[in-house]
């Protein structure tokens, strides 16, 4: 049986049943996942328990996920997030 | 975006399912009150028994827990109170409203396009929010790899994962000690436990020490472990800079005088990958202050809840137990949730060993309190550019703006330049504004000014939307 996997910005990351997508970015050596919107600074897990909003990704299309927080599962999609992660709303 | 509501009229319902909340369910579900258990988390014991959600990871992390014979009699008891349909696991309570039958707590569950409001309705509450990691700012705070102790042991003990291979324990408080030995025992180098508190500050209160003994046995088992794993403990010590190529890889680190001033010649950088900080815990409070509860200032600085002998908040039929109340841990928050929950339940409290056990708890955690003090030098060892406020990017510098454009609290400077506007509502640097603009203005701290938020989690507005006439006021 292959280990379960979701893709981060197009790559399989692999996770154990009940972790969430944050813990399984970490195991994957994957420190940081976002830019801030003023300074462009990266930003990764840093409260760890859904108080900061440091940890803000795109999932499934869906910005401002705290990782920390989703259950990581199957199939789905987790991208990196740039400022406010309405980035593909721009005209 | 739908809300499902139940005509169920529980007798009791407790928000938390932590040591506190646990205890207070257990307590009065046993005295035949119908009570519900409304908890964030998918698991049940807070963040002092965090469980990992997984069968697979739950058997790797047993070794990190503490009291985990309370922890199984408390979830035995919960999975009574959810087979009777009173446990809602991973509901975030976002608002607490009233109608005519008494208490409607609004909590949203499911993900992203899933997400739903649930009602549930009680004549009484128990508030058990807990607690999260005081933090102070210092230059490369932002730095990814800079994280709070609770969120690293979160991480351990919740998902089974080690923040980083080489780490830095910093802060104060007897916390940074377990976080520090699961890290070792689960096969990271910790460079170094970094306490910024004196050796000697718990030799005052041997009173207080010598009546919890059971406590200081926690703590020799955890620095055991850091012996065994040959990690160095410094006092004195604290954190001057993190710093790294747009990730943490330097710790630079400073003695620190009886005041907690940084003693010149004394810089030490070590390299690092991980830096788990904490300055003791902030109680969380939007609930209670939605409510209408009163609040005091402990002596740790935190806002906390006045509470009778009886865990009665100021607000009728409101009662509140552990770290809301002023923080204690785990064994503390145990004990004031059984009375909250034997008093909720109607019932009245006739186990007097209760009631001392709360009151030697209570006396070690002003101990404690005063042996782990922040000392308020840390504001001297920031710089403008230092960020303050890490949702909103406001730096130190930007906020001592607001002084010169009249603000003198922590609300104003807020208003005007807006650390604790963003995301997180303050609730990271709410305590350092407060201190920062109380420092510069010479006017008290304000903690209350930066504790109120109207919606306690984040919610859609198609949620706001949704939600009718009915709506909490």
């Amino acid at each position: 049986m292959t280990e379960p996997s979701f893709t981060f910005d197009g790559r399989p990351v692999p996770f154990v049943a009940g972790q969430s997508v944050g813990a399984a970015l970490m195991a994957a050596g994957i420190r940081s996942w976002r830019t801030t919107r003023v300074e462009g600074r990266l930003r990764g897990l840093f409260c760890g328990i859904g108080m900061c909003f440091d940890c803000l990704l795109v999932l499934d299309g869906r910005p401002n996920e705290r990782a920390c927080l989703v259950p990581a599962d199957t199939g789905m999609r987790v991208e990196s997030q740039e400022g406010t992660g309405h980035g593909h709303l721009a005209v | 975006m739908d809300t499902s509501r139940s005509d169920r009229v529980h007798d009791v319902v407790v928000i938390g399912g932590g040591p506190a909340g646990l205890a207070a369910a257990g307590r009065a579900a046993a005295l035949g009150a119908d009570v519900a258990v409304v908890d964030a988390a998918v698991m049940p014991g807070g963040q002092y028994w965090r469980q990992p959600a997984g069968d697979v990871l739950a058997g790797s992390v047993t070794h990190l827990h503490h009291g985990l014979s309370t922890y199984r009699a408390l979830t035995g008891q919960l999975a009574g109170i959810a087979a009777g349909g009173g446990y809602y696991p991973r509901h975030s309570v976002w608002t607490v409203g009233r109608d005519e039958s008494g208490f409607v707590v609004r909590a949203l569950t499911g993900t992203g396009a899933g997400e739903y409001e649930v009602e549930i309705r009680g004549r009484r509450l128990v508030l058990a929010p807990g607690a999260y990691d005081r933090q102070v700012p210092f230059p490369g705070w932002d730095l990814p790899g800079v994280m709070t102790a609770g969120g690293v042991q979160a991480l351990l003990k919740g998902h089974a994962v080690t923040a980083g291979q080489r780490v830095v324990v910093a802060g104060t408080g007897p916390f940074l000690l377990p976080v520090a030995a699961g890290l070792a025992e689960s096969g990271a180098t910790v460079v170094g436990v970094l306490e910024a508190a004196s050796p000697l500050a718990w030799a005052r209160h041997a009173g207080a020490v010598l009546r919890n003994v059971g406590k200081l046995g926690e703590g020799a088992g955890y620095a055991r472990a850091l012996a065994r794993h040959r990690v160095p403990v410094r006092t004195r010590t604290a954190v001057l800079e993190a710093s790294g190529d747009g990730v943490l890889e330097r710790v630079t680190t400073v003695r620190l005088d009886r005041h907690g001033r940084a003693l010149p010649g004394t810089r030490t950088t070590v390299e690092a990958d991980t830096l788990a900080v904490g300055w003791g815990f902030t109680p969380q409070l939007e609930l209670p202050l939605a409510l209408g509860c009163a609040t005091r200032v402990d002596v740790d600085g935190s806002l906390v809840c006045v509470v009778d002998d009886e865990q009665r908040s100021s607000v009728a039929d409101v009662f509140i137990a552990g770290e809301a109340c002023g923080v204690g841990g785990a064994d503390l928050a145990v004990t004031e949730g059984e009375i909250a929950g034997t008093v909720a339940a109607g019932a009245a409290v006739t186990d007097r060993r209760l009631l001392r056990r709360r009151a030697a708890l209570r006396r070690f955690a002003v101990a404690m309190h005063a042996a782990h003090p922040v000392p308020s030098a840390w504001m001297e060892r920031l710089t403008d550019a230092t960020v303050l406020c890490r949702c909103e990017e406001v730096t130190v510098g930007r906020a001592r703006e607001a002084l010169l454009l009249g603000a003198d609290d922590a609300r104003s400077a807020k208003l005007l330049t807006r650390p604790g506007m963003g995301w997180c509502q303050g609730r990271v640097c709410g305590y350092a504004t407060s201190c920062l603009m109380s420092a510069w203005s010479g006017r008290p701290a304000s903690p209350a000014s930066m504790a109120a938020r109207p919606v306690a989690a984040p919610l859609r507005l198609g949620t706001l939307a949704a939600a009718d006439d009915r709506a909490p006021g």
